[in-house]
């Protein structure tokens, strides 16, 4: 049997009391995309934050690549190749954009907290910040401090954090929350180029977003997956219908 | 592919610039002495160099990586300390040791008790590093006071830097021998703390300043960071201390002390922390000032405290924030437009401060706690502050000023604006 990308199995999390994660399943297979939906306060966010280590879960077991990481640090599970973005735009503000591009690339590729060398004479790390900065087109923007760019400039660097330091398996928090139309599908198409032979995990509300990049997607309500297999058997699976896709879905259709 | 060869350009560019700097700031520290070749002027730069050290030093924590300590002196007076002990013992054992190394000392005690104290002051940033810093700080200081025969207590411990071994004939005995030896270690500093932030290293220090989380998602333990940060920073401050005690052959407690640590703090914030050349500013301006404000006035901590609220409240960027924010205005040349409004609210700050100043003196002579009577001079003019003549000059100075000032304000920020944005349209152009 194939080790899989990420395989989560039984995952509990409570709040104090509340449960919202209750007993999450899964698993998601190297290269594949996946998206994750589900109506508000279903635990998305907080599975991803389970997952990516900045909350500890209350019980189960998450592997990358079957190593377990549960309860793992964040820069732990980062190191063992798990990157990912934030819904709410997490960047580093007053650093220039190139920057935080190349910062977030100096662990991945050796450089770590070197004392000795200069980093601006690192050419493979300017390169590869370069080769990024080209690929979510923000090489004109390379001076400026990160802060000062536009939400959709600022959501695109975010992706472009997260993808920059080589991790494999990547998670993206609804990378196109609060996009225009236009800005949406250019969003999609960068997703769609910079995740090219890594694992996509995504959270993401915008349905035509969803059935446009996802290989399978997983339906979690109430903090269980209700579903998780193809676009087209989701779509057509009466209990997702019921809980969550019903009037969204058959709308446009 | 050409924007990696324009890159290299600029890096080639920006190289040989920085270079020049430290040229011309070795030169500085050559010159210097010539020019102000006081007994007064000597003292006070070897301070200047010490400080600008000590300064650098806890701006890789403040300005650096967010690291707000109220006890970066502990590192400091514990590196002078160490420094004035090796000192004292390699005399009496006569060891071939030259004076020129021992700052050395002080860095290895600051590193020292930099990585002791740091293991558990840093494993929290933001406001739990402050108040564990500002215990520290507080431990130390009571320590020296109750750990006699290594503090010395309040006299402190005495060593004599002409002792040990002589090298080329330096003995260290004149003051100009000790400022070269001080200038040299500054200048050593200054291009390694720099050198520090264009590492990797230094970057990842930015980014946990500006969003720690973040950091951690990008594969960093930013409680290692902030160690490493720290662990550094003690190991420049110690150096600073080890000049100290090298410059003033004595330590005392109060090296340790609350009052150093809230003078660097002082002296990075008023020079600025947005930029390398803040601290040294700072350094520098606030030296000069205790020098000339203590000679000139028993308060002078007072418009010390008055000179921080007002760059706190009204340029939190210090003075290099402010010198780098008029930067595009004197690459357009258009700096000459501002002088106008900027000579009327100075000149009108001036009267201000002039009569406020000469209140608080006199609230001071009148004050139970001074001694020596009603009667001083105020810019060398014989005054009696018992008197109703001089304390009706205060207001008429103080109130007219202020309230003029205030008028002011509105013009030199509608001629700012406006020369601004003509030097922007000029880049444009």
């Amino acid at each position: 049997m194939t080790v899989q990308a990420l395989e989560i199995e039984a995952l509990h999390k409570n709040f104090g009391r509340v449960p919202i994660i209750r007993g999450v399943d899964l698993a998601i297979a190297a290269g594949e995309r996946h998206a994750v939906i589900g109506p508000n306060g279903a635990g998305k966010s907080t599975l991803f934050h389970l997952i990516s280590g900045r909350f500890a879960p209350s019980s189960g077991h998450i592997r990358l690549h079957g190593a377990d990481i549960t309860g793992h640090a964040p820069y732990e599970i980062n190191r063992r190749g798990l990157a990912r973005s934030f819904q709410v735009t997490n960047i580093f503000p007053r650093l220039s954009v190139f920057e935080n591009v190349r910062c977030a690339a100096m662990w991945a590729m050796g450089y770590r907290t070197s004392l000795w060398r200069a980093v601006d004479g690192l050419a493979d790390l300017t390169a590869r910040t370069e080769e990024v900065l080209e690929q979510i087109n923000l090489i004109d923007r390379r001076d400026l401090p990160a802060g000062v760019l536009s939400y959709a400039e600022q959501r695109a660097l975010e992706i472009g954090i997260t993808i920059v330091g080589g991790g494999d398996v990547v998670l993206l928090d609804e990378p196109t929350a609060g996009m225009s139309r236009s800005e949406t599908e250019h969003a999609v198409a960068l997703i769609r180029k910079v995740t090219e032979g890594r694992t996509l995990v995504m959270v993401e509300h915008d349905m035509g977003v969803v059935f446009d990049l996802a290989d399978r997607i997983s339906v979690l309500v109430y903090g269980q997956i209700i579903a998780s297999d193809t676009p087209e058997r989701v779509r057509a699976n009466p209990a997702v219908q019921e809980a969550y896709l019903g009037t969204a879905v058959a709308a446009p259709s | 592919m050409s924007a990696v060869a324009q890159t290299g350009v600029r890096r080639t560019g920006r190289g040989g610039a920085l270079a020049g700097v430290w040229v011309v700031a070795a030169a500085l520290f050559a010159v210097l002495p010539y020019v102000f070749s006081s007994g007064t002027g000597l003292t006070t730069m070897s301070l200047m160099a010490i400080m600008i050290i000590f300064a650098l030093s806890y701006n890789m924590l403040l300005g650096q990586t967010g690291m707000l300590s109220f006890g970066h002196a502990v590192y400091y007076g514990l590196g002078g300390f160490l420094v004035v002990h090796a000192m004292n013992g390699i005399t009496a054992a006569h060891l071939p040791v030259p004076l020129a190394v021992l700052p050395l000392v002080g860095g290895v005690a600051g590193l020292v008790f930099g990585v002791i104290f740091g293991s558990v002051s840093t494993r929290r940033g933001g406001t739990a590093f402050a108040m564990i810093s500002l215990g520290l700080g507080e431990l130390v200081g009571a320590s020296a006071l109750i750990l006699r025969d290594f503090f010395g207590g309040e006299d402190g411990i005495t060593t004599n830097r002409t002792k040990l071994l002589h090298v080329a004939g330096f003995n260290f005995g004149p003051q100009l021998q000790v400022y070269y030896l001080i200038a040299f270690w500054c200048l050593v500093c200054m291009m390694a703390m720099y050198a520090l932030t264009r590492t990797p290293f230094g970057r990842i220090c930015n980014a946990v300043r500006d969003n720690p989380e973040r950091a951690a998602f990008i594969g960093y333990n930013t409680q290692s960071v902030r160690f490493i940060a720290f662990c550094l920073a003690g190991l420049f401050a110690g150096i600073a201390g080890g000049l100290t005690a090298i410059n003033f052959e004595i330590m005392n407690a109060a090296n340790v002390g609350a009052a150093p640590s809230g003078i660097v703090l002082l002296m990075t914030y008023i020079g600025g922390v947005g930029n390398f050349a803040g601290p040294v500013i700072g350094a520098v301006l606030i030296t000069f000032l205790q020098v000339m404000l203590s000679d000139a006035t028993e308060i002078w901590q007072l418009y010390l405290g008055i000179l921080f609220i007002v760059m706190v409240s009204f340029a939190p960027g210090g003075i290099a924030g402010l010198i780098a924010m008029h930067a595009p205005v004197w690459r357009a040349r258009l700096l000459h437009r501002l002088v106008p409004a900027y000579a009327l609210a100075l000149a009108l700050g001036l009267v201000t401060f002039a009569g406020a100043a000469l209140a608080l003196e006199m609230a001071y002579r009148l004050s139970a706690g001074s001694e020596g009577g009603t009667a001083f001079r105020f810019l060398h003019v014989p005054l009696d502050a018992a008197s109703a003549a001089p304390w009706s000059l205060a207001v008429l100075l103080a109130v007219p000023g202020f309230v003029a000032f205030r008028r002011v304000l509105p013009i030199v920020g509608n001629a700012w604006a406006a020369t601004l944005a003509e030097a922007r349209r000029g880049r444009g152009r």
